[in-house]
């Protein structure tokens, strides 16, 4: 079952890219409206310099917001788990911040921010947190009530509650929110660099995509997007793979697949 | 001598419903009581009032030596930690006690024994059956040796086999710490074999309407199951069940 899970949806990728290629040689598609699949494996050989530098850039946005939208959400769905005056308070400006759409708002960011590297890592956060904070807040919220009553039982303090029942009780909503956020933070980053449309040595694969695009090489922006494909598929296998690691003894999201 | 004494005690929930309504009892030290009734007669409700899980809304609860005693609670479900070991859940309310983890595992190594789960410590609870994790939620309620331990219906979603050896158990374990035992149930068979006395309860409000000794030989074990004697209880409390409920229809 492993092999096949794997096996499966790797015969349909090569089949797929098989028919893209014979496509374009077949009817002779020139490169500047679509280019086969070799000529952009070829294209991301020979510009691997550059590419790499701007992987490098946005991976490093990307990771940085991510690993930020995990601290700050798990720390604020504690806060409004202690206090309902506070969550009940402070929840509606996340929900505000989550549904202004991102590329509204980012010129603002990049103005305030005045550090393009700073306001790109803003604009990822504010699209990657709110999972991990509606999730966690929930996880944390629905720890077994029989468990809970057991622990007044044993006059629990507030801290023993938190860390020994409520945390343990999140974890697996809050790895549910980080999976999500992996995918948000790489868009995020992405989107946000569109919008500042900064170039030079520094820039990322948007960057790199409008770039490509004004001069018409095609096959380097096409070259530069499976790049970010890559990127969004290895960061959600690795999350997938924490989550695993982290959940196989107890959890039935862990545990049922296999 | 009695270690609590309920009196005029009842209970009505925010929402209206009087779930209990002049309760009063008094519980021996030592003793095993069985709560039993049908459902929705107030069982869960008076343990978790004795628990102090929940407070009266009339009369009161008074304790012998004023304070609520340590307590061990048995829920209808194991109500594990599914993200600790089987030794780690057992060892939870000494180390909320604040004991130190190895001395906290020692003990509760000791009491997955006594429950006849030694070799099963580092098992996670999805690992164990149904008995064996209410095995585990045993272990976990007697590891502080409470005097008082209070179960609510644990033994109800197991199959007949694993709740007679539980039933067994659970008396061989009372046999040797007496400690006083509140146990909630809605079988007679059950409530006859375990308990020393019981309380049975009727509905809407829920409250006590007979009590009744079960003199009977002590230790028990499956041959008393088995005995006439065992078989007249029955038929005795089985009765005052249906005159309870007659009444209250």
């Amino acid at each position: 079952m492993t092999w096949l899970r794997l096996l499966a949806p790797a015969v349909v990728a090569l089949l797929f890219l098989a028919c893209w290629e014979a496509a374009v040689r077949l009817y002779a598609i020139p490169p500047y409206i679509l280019p086969g699949p070799v000529l952009i494996a070829q294209t991301l050989v020979r510009d691997w310099g550059t590419l790499s530098g701007s992987l490098l850039v946005t991976l490093q946005i990307t990771l940085m917001a991510l690993a930020a939208a995990a601290g700050l959400g798990l720390l604020l769905a504690i806060l409004f788990a202690q206090s309902r005056i506070l969550a009940l308070s402070l929840f509606p400006f996340a929900v505000i911040l989550q549904v202004t759409p991102i590329v509204a708002i980012a010129p603002l960011i990049i103005i305030w921010a005045n550090d393009v590297t700073l306001s790109l890592l803003i604009c990822a956060w504010i699209v990657a947190f709110f999972p991990i904070l509606s999730n966690t807040t929930l996880g944390l919220n629905s720890a077994d009530p029989n468990l809970v009553d057991l622990f007044r039982l044993y006059r629990a303090s507030r801290w023993q509650t938190l860390w020994r029942l409520r945390l343990p009780s999140a974890l697996p909503y809050f790895l549910a929110g980080l999976r999500i956020s992996g995918g948000l933070s790489l868009i995020g980053a992405i989107v946000a660099e569109f919008v500042a449309g900064t170039g030079g040595s520094a820039s990322g694969l948007a960057w790199r995509i409008m770039e490509s695009g004004y001069q018409l090489q095609i096959p380097r922006m096409f070259a530069a997007l499976a790049l970010i494909s890559a990127t969004g598929i290895a960061i959600f296998m690795a999350l997938t793979l924490l989550s695993h690691l982290l959940l196989r003894h107890w959890h039935e999201s862990a545990t049922g697949g296999h | 001598m009695s270690l609590v004494a309920l009196r005029g005690v009842a209970k009505r929930y925010a929402t209206g419903t009087l779930a209990l309504e002049g309760v009063s009892l008094d519980i021996a030290r030592g003793d095993f009581v069985a709560l039993l009734g049908p459902s929705g007669c107030g069982k869960s409700t008076l343990l978790r009032l004795l628990a102090g899980l929940a407070d009266p809304t009339a009369g009161s609860l008074s304790w012998q030596g004023t304070a609520r005693p340590e307590i061990g609670f048995v829920f209808q479900e194991p109500t594990l930690m599914p993200w600790a070991t089987a030794l780690r859940n057992v060892a939870l309310p000494l180390e909320l006690a604040g004991l130190r983890r190895r001395d906290a595992e020692a003990r509760a190594a000791d009491w997955m024994a006594r429950v006849g789960l030694a070799g099963f410590e580092r098992s996670y609870p999805r690992a164990l059956s149904g008995g064996m994790r209410m095995r585990v939620s045993i272990a976990r309620a007697l590891v502080t040796r409470p005097p008082l331990l209070l179960m609510d219906e644990p033994f109800a979603a197991l199959d007949e086999i694993t709740r007679f050896r539980l039933n067994d158990d659970l008396l061989r374990l009372w046999e040797a710490e007496r400690f006083t035992a509140v146990f909630v149930t809605h079988s007679v068979f059950e409530s006859v074999f375990l308990a020393r006395r019981i309380l049975v309860m009727a509905p809407r409000p829920g409250r006590i309407v007979a009590a009744l000794d079960i003199t009977a030989p002590s230790p028990r074990d499956g041959a008393f199951r088995t005995s006439g004697e065992y078989a007249a209880q029955c038929r005795t409390v089985s009765q005052a069940l249906a005159d309870a409920m007659a009444e209250a229809a």
